[in-house]
């Protein structure tokens, strides 16, 4: 256990006195400010003189900015920073020599994968925090509304599987810094998963489907609604369109989907409620839930194999 | 196991890709003795005392060190050896003090005994003076000292220090050996030393261990190592001709 402090302890100064941090943090926050003020701005413009809708404290959150929404910005770019945050991990201590140091003391192994993760936690929900207290602030003061009881509950719910979704990227740079020796490697390995899963993933679905379901078009519904299953299917492997199904629901409850019926995912299908008024909150934690689940298992999947690895590597100073 | 025997190994055995690296190794070290492992770079001295720290598992054989075994009780076994490594790796970014707090950390000492422990430490290896320095900032020798001021803050009752002069030149060196052999008695640690500087180890080593591709091809004091022919394979040597053949070009 005095391990396990040990290390969080000194992680979580490195992290905050490291330029990596810092420019994150900077970078973020710049983010945020700009575009929670275009976003106060436009939204206070378009509500002049109308009667205020619901939820328009979300507003702040979903509607765009500068060419997208802060919601955008943290899927897109939330698994950049648990990859940051993670990926020279455990490499960069076995090449300083540093990994024998730590492990010929009586600590256990395990205790210094868990450590580092928790500090990278905490690293990460502050971040989120902030982003979402910044916007909050500016909403507050541009806007002036006070987001009810329900709003304050979706942005909590909203943060609690942002931080569980970036923190899943942690855990997969972790286990790339124990798989791989050399730190380049494995940044560039994380970096290729992301690519993958955000822009590759719905090209190979709709390749893989069109390569089963080949006459799928306008006049063979079936196997148009076939071809299209399928690709439900494979995106859903992809915890990038876990997350964005579900921090939807969550905190854009009155979003009018532009796509049709059919080409919606399970989730939206589930959601129906959506068109005809917003999803009560207690629905929309329901729908949400396995998903989350599924987000938390993928993270302790990577984490099985990084124990399996690292308990079974052998450390050696060079 | 004899009341004062701290470590024993028996066939300590490990294989690297089929070829032994480690070869049916079989020693004691006694309680309080200093004693040197001695060998050229690639006769498996390291990887000896990594399968002693349970950080390594071996191929076959056994060794117990207070009687436990390294591979089954790994943290009680590094709880009483202080490990100086081989290239050892430092956090650059942390000052000398700051690393030694970590390591006080680690092994759960707290509060007054750490702070106590550290001045010491500091004090007896001659570095209170760049305690608050980065240790990115240090010179080698320092952080050699740092290294070795590591172990005396956890205080253990056996240390193991692998190639503590490793890149030191030959002044340093001496010094570094006197340190350890002052250190050592005067907190009566039992020290196993690796190195490949003979001349350098039997200063300080109340017994030698010699080892060769593996093996130990002898053992003893200096002198009892120096009055007799020492077996290499098919070879025999005294122990001059093995400091030639082996030990010159390193
Ligand atoms: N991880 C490894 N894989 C393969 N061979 C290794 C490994 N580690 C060490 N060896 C080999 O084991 C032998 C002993 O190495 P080592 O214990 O480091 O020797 P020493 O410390 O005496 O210089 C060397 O021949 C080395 O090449
Ligand atoms: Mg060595």
């Amino acid at each position: 256990m005095s391990g396990f402090r040990a290390i969080l302890k000194k992680e979580l100064a490195d992290h905050f006195s490291s330029y990596r941090f810092l420019i994150l943090f900077a970078l973020i926050a710049m983010v945020s400010l700009i575009t929670a003020y275009m976003v106060g701005i436009n939204v206070s413009r378009e509500l002049e003189g109308t009667a205020r809708p619901k939820f328009i404290f979300l507003l702040l959150f979903t509607a765009s900015g500068v060419g997208f929404s802060l919601v955008q910005f943290v899927a897109f770019f939330g698994p950049l920073i648990g990859l940051i945050l993670g990926f020279d991990t455990i490499n960069r201590e076995r090449n300083e020599g540093t990994l024998s140091k730590l492990l010929s003391q009586p600590i256990y192994r395990d205790a210094v994968i868990n450590a580092k993760f928790t500090a990278g936690v905490i690293v990460i929900a502050l971040i989120l925090v902030s982003i979402v207290l910044v916007i909050s602030a500016f909403g507050l003061m541009i806007l002036g509304v006070v987001p009810g009881v329900e709003e304050v509950l979706r942005i909590f719910i909203y943060l609690v599987i942002s931080i569980i979704y970036v923190s899943l990227w942690l855990g997969v740079a972790i286990l790339f810094s124990i798989l791989f020796r050399s730190v380049s490697t494995s940044a560039l390995a994380a970096l290729s998963i992301w690519i993958f899963f955000t822009f590759f993933i719905s090209i190979g679905a709709g390749a893989v489907a069109g390569a089963l379901v080949p006459d799928a078009g306008k006049n063979n519904p079936e196997a148009l609604i076939k071809s299209v299953q399928i690709q439900n299917a494979i995106t859903l492997a992809s915890p990038i369109e876990l997350y964005n199904d579900s921090t939807a629901t969550i905190i854009d409850p009155m979003r009018r989907t532009t796509r049709k019926l059919l080409q919606m995912g399970a989730l939206e299908q589930l959601s129906m409620a959506r068109f005809s008024g917003p999803l009560p909150l207690g629905q929309s934690v329901l729908i949400v839930w396995p998903y989350m689940v599924f987000l938390i298992a993928i993270t302790v999947i990577c984490f099985a194999i990084s124990y399996t690895v690292f308990m079974r590597q052998e450390i050696r100073s060079l | 196991m004899e009341p004062n025997i701290v470590i024993e190994a028996r066939d300590l055995t490990k294989n690297y890709n089929g070829r032994p690296a480690v070869d049916h190794l079989t020693f004691r070290i006694r309680e309080g003795e200093i004693f040197g492992f001695l060998g050229p770079n690639g006769a498996g001295k390291t990887t000896t005392l990594l399968m002693m720290l349970g950080l390594t598992e071996p191929s076959g054989g056994t060794v117990r060190v207070l009687g436990m075994d390294p591979a089954r009780e790994p943290i009680r076994v590094k709880r009483e050896i202080g490990y100086l490594q081989e290239n050892m790796g430092f956090y650059r970014d942390l000052t000398g003090r700051q690393s030694l707090q970590f390591i006080a950390d680690l092994n759960g000492i707290t509060g007054d005994e750490a702070d106590k422990r550290i001045e010491e430490a500091l004090e007896e290896v001659g570095l209170t003076a760049e305690a608050e320095k980065k240790v990115g900032a240090y010179s080698r020798g320092m952080r050699q000292r740092l290294g070795f001021a590591e172990i005396l803050v956890k205080a253990p009752k056996i240390a193991f220090l692998d190639e503590p002069t490793l890149g030191l030149d030959p002044e340093a060196t001496g010094r570094m050996m006197d340190l350890i052999r002052d250190l050592c008695t005067r907190r009566n640690m039992t020290v196993m030393l690796s190195s490949h500087l003979l001349h350098q180890a039997q200063r300080i080593c109340h017994r030698l261990g010699i080892m060769i591709h593996g093996r130990m091809v002898a053992e003893g004091t200096m002198e009892k190592l120096a009055a007799e022919k020492l077996g290499v394979g098919q070879e025999q040597y005294s122990l001059e001709e093995i400091y030639m053949k082996y030990f010159k070009e390193s």
